[in-house]
């Protein structure tokens, strides 16, 4: 029952075959028996979870009527803030808080009847491409347990890959979603900026930050993202307009005549072998199924890393400055005497993990004064070519196609001192946060000189999000077709998985 | 160090000025989120997950408060600009809890206006124009309460408490160019355009301008150059001047304070300084010497501010007529006196004068009854007079019974009192209280014949033509009639009687 999609469960509950609770306790059975491996969940709400469970259960047999996931479980990626819930955004500061309020996302989940089993392991406050930079602990890729689940949902991505969760949610600043579905043989998307509300969502850099739905198919995203998108009022950022009807598109999958740019910049140096040989088979399954492949150039796509590395890090210098002891979180040094500066400090200092401070130090550096204008000035300049490179390609096509990752997943500690090697990961996946628009990856194949998962990367214009479901879909379709079964029956059993 | 007088200073130097005012709008909300403003609640009532900073809480903009603040760049001919953005301005302190303010940096809403303020000099009344170079929007922090230690600051406490209720109230501040040219008048053109900015906000609505509780703080930057120099001279920022006298009294002290350190070849230090209410001194606060750098950036969670033009317009044109010139024009329509106008504007009856005068009373006696007897009676309860039971619409009505000659001026001032005793209208307390005036010529001549042969040498004084001596008679003649009867007819009938008529 785990295994299959989360279609396929509300379908079983809406037919009678099941309960919540019984697919909500199938689920958390599997998290008792495979999590001590993977280390996805920080915290797993089985009261919460069952008593949610049950209740969609009472409204079902009351003969209310539900939305197409309700009864259906998942995994919150721990940046959400939910309710009574412990949050920690992976970090120590925050250890032990409960949020008193939810996140808009959790409340539409919540509206939905999508049951939420827990909080998943993440890089502190989102940063990092490993999930290595988590305070308590990295997690595992269920592929190959020696190694990473890609960053900085990590945790939401191995939930799914390991059949803790049929649906999770991540956040995307510069790949978070996208690079851990690649390295896990996932589905996961980043809406168009300002798609979904980011009220309740802890922000590393808010205007890059976005939440986004992630799943083992293109169409179970799909259900996820219309439950989780839409105007909030209480986010300045989001967008007053319909959500993209972006099932239909999952449902039709339909590419003919619809042209796909391949991005000349990201593809070749740096890309491993069978990344770039899943890549081109790909795209010749598209050109079958009826779509034109035309290549597109980004200039200004070789910038974006650098300027992503100033606006990221200006950003979170001071969205973290929060983080003080005075209202939540842990609090340090509170002996008689001391002063709030020194509290202030020692709680930072003990509180912050290596990686969030070196971007606290970077962003306080680039937005000094004299500063400024060659740092975080130039790369708002860079951010608007880049912008504009999308605009420009856009006209020649309607989605645009590169590798999510140059690699597959590497091992845990492998980069783990190198943060530049570790940044490169992201090369693929950050120019789509920095114009706003909208990016998934879906698995294309194992690498054959590893077999490891691959990810492929489509691009949507800003609100157009429905055609990069359209491609997926197809594509999906198209590999299945070949595989015979999903990815995800190639990798390993861990033991435990039924 | 020596110590100087005024004049002293004033044959060396010449002061730069420039002035800070932070204004706390009356909006039923805050600036980002829905929580209230009320003044004075039980702490840390009136928070929630955006103005406590708690992860993840988002801001959203008040948008009665970008009303507010519009209309006061219009009333201060400010430019609006067609865009504008918040910005974050990033430095710790616990009662701040983002610990980052959003405010505006290099794209506020309002620019380059000006204010003239009126001031009497020696050579009479002088106007003097201060420029305005910007009004934006802000929030304000919380408050923080030093508990322990004797001087209630932050340093030798034992402990601090934290109150988020004021945390995020919308704050606007003014900043004006700098202002040369003001000479040894620089305190009192310095009052005196806080007090017009008061004025002028308090006629918009937009606050509450009550200095004393903080909702009108003004910052004021003093520096000195040598007459003749047109390079500035080191400032000092005095802060927490509460009322409009300390305004004066601390640019003042700041003036001699910056000439004596000149004088003995010191530098005036670029710091902040804290008003002394008791002493009218300033003392040292944080130096600025090493200015902070609070890394302003645009505030990513908020889209500009792009206010409709035709919006702009329709605010334009509903603006109030400024203050001052209002002042001027009902002075020269009453024909008031420059010290009972003062006199009104302190008492703060202007309005309700107005709305009687436009009720059809006189100007003259509807002023007189606001300033008078009402304002007597006001302080006797110890009320403000808007507190009391008693309406333009009551003193119009009697104003004109005293003119119709249905009550005399002692009658009246029964009436007043009447209806200020919540007795009713003044036609019910006439009724009730039996009041009516003798306007019965024989009744009236009877006590003149009377009055005059009880005081035959005085009225033989008025049979000579010493008219002033009539007034004796006349009071006489009313106080015989009890105050019933109108002076003014006993005035025509008693010099009639003694052939001068």
């Amino acid at each position: 029952m785990i295994k299959n999609s989360a279609a396929e469960m509300a379908e079983s509950l809406a037919s009678g075959a099941t309960t919540s609770v019984a697919l909500t306790q199938a689920h958390l059975d599997q998290i008792s028996k495979v999590d001590g491996k993977v280390h996805a969940f920080l915290h797993v709400d089985s009261q919460g979870a069952l008593e949610q469970a049950a209740q969609v259960d009472a409204a079902r047999s009351r003969g209310e009527k539900l939305g197409p996931l309700a009864g259906v479980p998942l995994a919150l990626k721990d940046v959400l803030v939910q309710k009574g819930v412990p949050t920690t955004c992976g970090s120590k500061i925050l250890e032990g808080w409960r949020p008193p309020y939810d996140a808009t996302v959790v409340t539409n989940l919540k509206n939905a009847g999508v049951v939420i089993l827990g909080k998943t392991n993440m890089d502190e406050f989102a940063m990092g491409s490993s999930t290595e930079n988590s305070a308590y602990g990295p997690t595992h890729n269920p592929w190959d347990l020696t190694r990473i689940p890609g960053g900085s949902g990590g945790g939401s991505a191995a939930a799914l890959a390991a059949f803790e969760a049929p649906l999770a949610i991540g956040t995307d600043t510069g790949g978070s979603i996208r690079q851990p579905a690649a390295v896990t043989g996932t589905v996961g998307v980043k809406p168009t900026y300002g798609g979904v509300s980011r009220y309740g969502l802890v922000a590393f850099s808010s205007s890059l930050d976005q939440a986004g739905p992630c799943a083992r198919t293109v169409l179970d995203t799909a259900l996820l993202h219309e439950v989780i998108a839409g105007f909030d009022p209480r986010d300045s950022t989001s967008i007053n307009a319909p959500v993209p009807q972006v099932v239909a598109a999952a449902k039709n999958g339909d590419v003919k005549a619809m042209k796909i740019g391949v991005v000349k910049e990201l593809n070749g140096d740096g890309y491993q072998a069978g990344v770039r040989q899943r890549f081109e088979e790909s795209l010749e399954l598209l050109a079958k199924a009826g779509a034109e492949i035309v290549e597109v150039s980004a200039p200004n796509f070789e910038y974006a890393l650098a300027a992503y590395y100033l606006i990221a890090p200006s950003e979170c210098s001071s969205n973290l400055a929060r983080f003080d002891a005075m209202r939540y979180g842990i609090r340090v040094g509170d002996s008689d005497g001391a002063s709030a500066e020194s509290v202030m400090n020692l709680t930072r200092e003990v509180g912050f993990g290596r990686e969030v401070k070196r971007r606290i130090l970077l962003g306080t550096y680039a937005l000094s004064s004299g500063y400024y204008d060659a740092y975080y000035g130039s790369a708002q300049k860079v951010r608007t070519l880049i912008t504009q490179d999308f605009n420009n390609a856009f006209e020649k096509c309607d989605v645009m196609v590169s590798p999510t990752c140059p690699t597959t997943a590497f091992k845990i500690g492998e980069k783990a001192n190198d943060p530049l090697a570790m940044y490169l990961n992201d090369i693929a996946t950050i120019p789509v946060n920095m114009a706003g628009i909208g990016g998934m990856s879906l698995p294309c194949g194992v690498a054959p000189e590893d077999g490891l998962p691959v990810g492929f990367q489509i691009m949507s214009p800003v609100m157009q999000d429905q055609r990069m479901y359209s491609v997926g879909a197809a594509l999906e379709a198209a590999l299945l077709s070949q595989w015979g079964a999903p990815l995800l029956s190639q990798a390993p059993s861990l033991g435990g998985a039924a | 160090m020596s110590a100087l007088t005024y004049d002293d200073v004033m044959a060396k130097y010449e002061p730069v000025l420039g002035l800070e005012v932070h204004v706390e709008l009356n909006t039923h909300s805050k600036m980002f989120c829905g929580c209230s403003t009320i003044f004075g609640a039980e702490p840390n009532t009136q928070t929630c997950p955006v103005c406590l900073a708690l992860p993840g809480a988002l801001p959203v903009v008040n948008e009665k408060a970008i009303e507010s603040t519009i209309l006061i760049g219009l009333a201060l001919n400010c430019s609006i600009a067609p865009f504008s953005r918040f910005a974050r301005k990033n430095y710790f302190y616990p009662d701040m809890p983002k610990n980052f303010q959003i405010s505006q940096y290099d794209e506020p809403i309002c620019v380059n206006g000006y204010v003239d303020v009126e001031i009497d000099t020696d050579e009479g009344p002088q106007s003097f124009r201060i420029e305005i170079e910007r009004v934006h929007m802000e929030e304000d922090t919380g408050k923080s309460l030093h508990v322990g230690g004797s001087t209630g600051r932050i340093h030798g406490a034992d402990y601090s408490l934290l109150d988020y209720n004021r945390a995020g109230i919308p704050l606007v501040e003014i900043v004006t160019k700098i202002v040369p040219g003001t000479g040894k008048y620089a305190p009192e053109v310095a009052k005196a355009y806080v007090a017009e900015l008061r004025d002028i906000l308090r006629s918009l609505g937009v606050s509450d301008v009550k200095m004393e509780q903080g909702s009108l703080r003004c910052d004021a930057n003093v520096s000195l150059r040598l007459i003749g120099s047109d390079v500035l001279g080191t400032r000092s920022e005095t802060k927490n001047v509460n009322s409009l006298r300390s305004v004066e009294r601390a640019v003042r002290g700041e003036m001699i304070r910056h000439a004596e350190l000149l004088n003995d070849g010191k530098k005036v230090k670029q710091e902040t300084r804290h008003f002394q209410e008791d002493t009218g001194l300033t003392r040292s606060g944080r130096s600025k010497e090493q200015a902070e750098d609070y890394r302003y950036f645009p505030e990513p969670d908020l889209v500009p501010v792009a206010p409709d033009a035709k919006w702009i317009e329709t605010l334009r044109a509903g603006l109030p007529e400024r203050p001052s010139l209002r002042r001027k024009r009902l002075q020269e329509q009453w024909s008031v006196p420059d010290k009972e106008m003062a006199a009104m504007i302190n008492a703060d009856v202007l309005n309700i004068v107005e709305e009687t005068v436009l009720l059809g009373a006189d100007p003259t006696k509807a002023r007189s009854w606001w300033l008078g007897e009402i304002s007597r009676l006001a302080n006797e309860k110890e009320v403000a007079i808007s507190e009391l039971a008693i309406t333009a619409n009551d003193v119009a009505e009697i104003v004109s019974l005293v003119a119709q000659g249905e009550l005399t001026d002692k009658l009246a001032r029964q009436v007043v009192e009447g209806v200020i005793a919540g007795e009713g209208s003044p036609a019910q307390v006439i009724a009730s209280r039996g009041i009516k005036v003798v306007n019965d010529d024989g009744a009236l001549m009877a006590a003149i014949e009377k009055v005059c042969s009880e005081q035959s040498e005085t009225a033989d004084k008025v049979r000579n033509g010493h008219l002033p001596a009539a007034g004796a008679l006349i009071g006489a003649v009313m106080k015989e009639t009890k105050g019933q009867a109108d002076a003014a007819r006993v005035r025509e009938l008693l010099l009639g009687h003694l052939g001068q008529a």
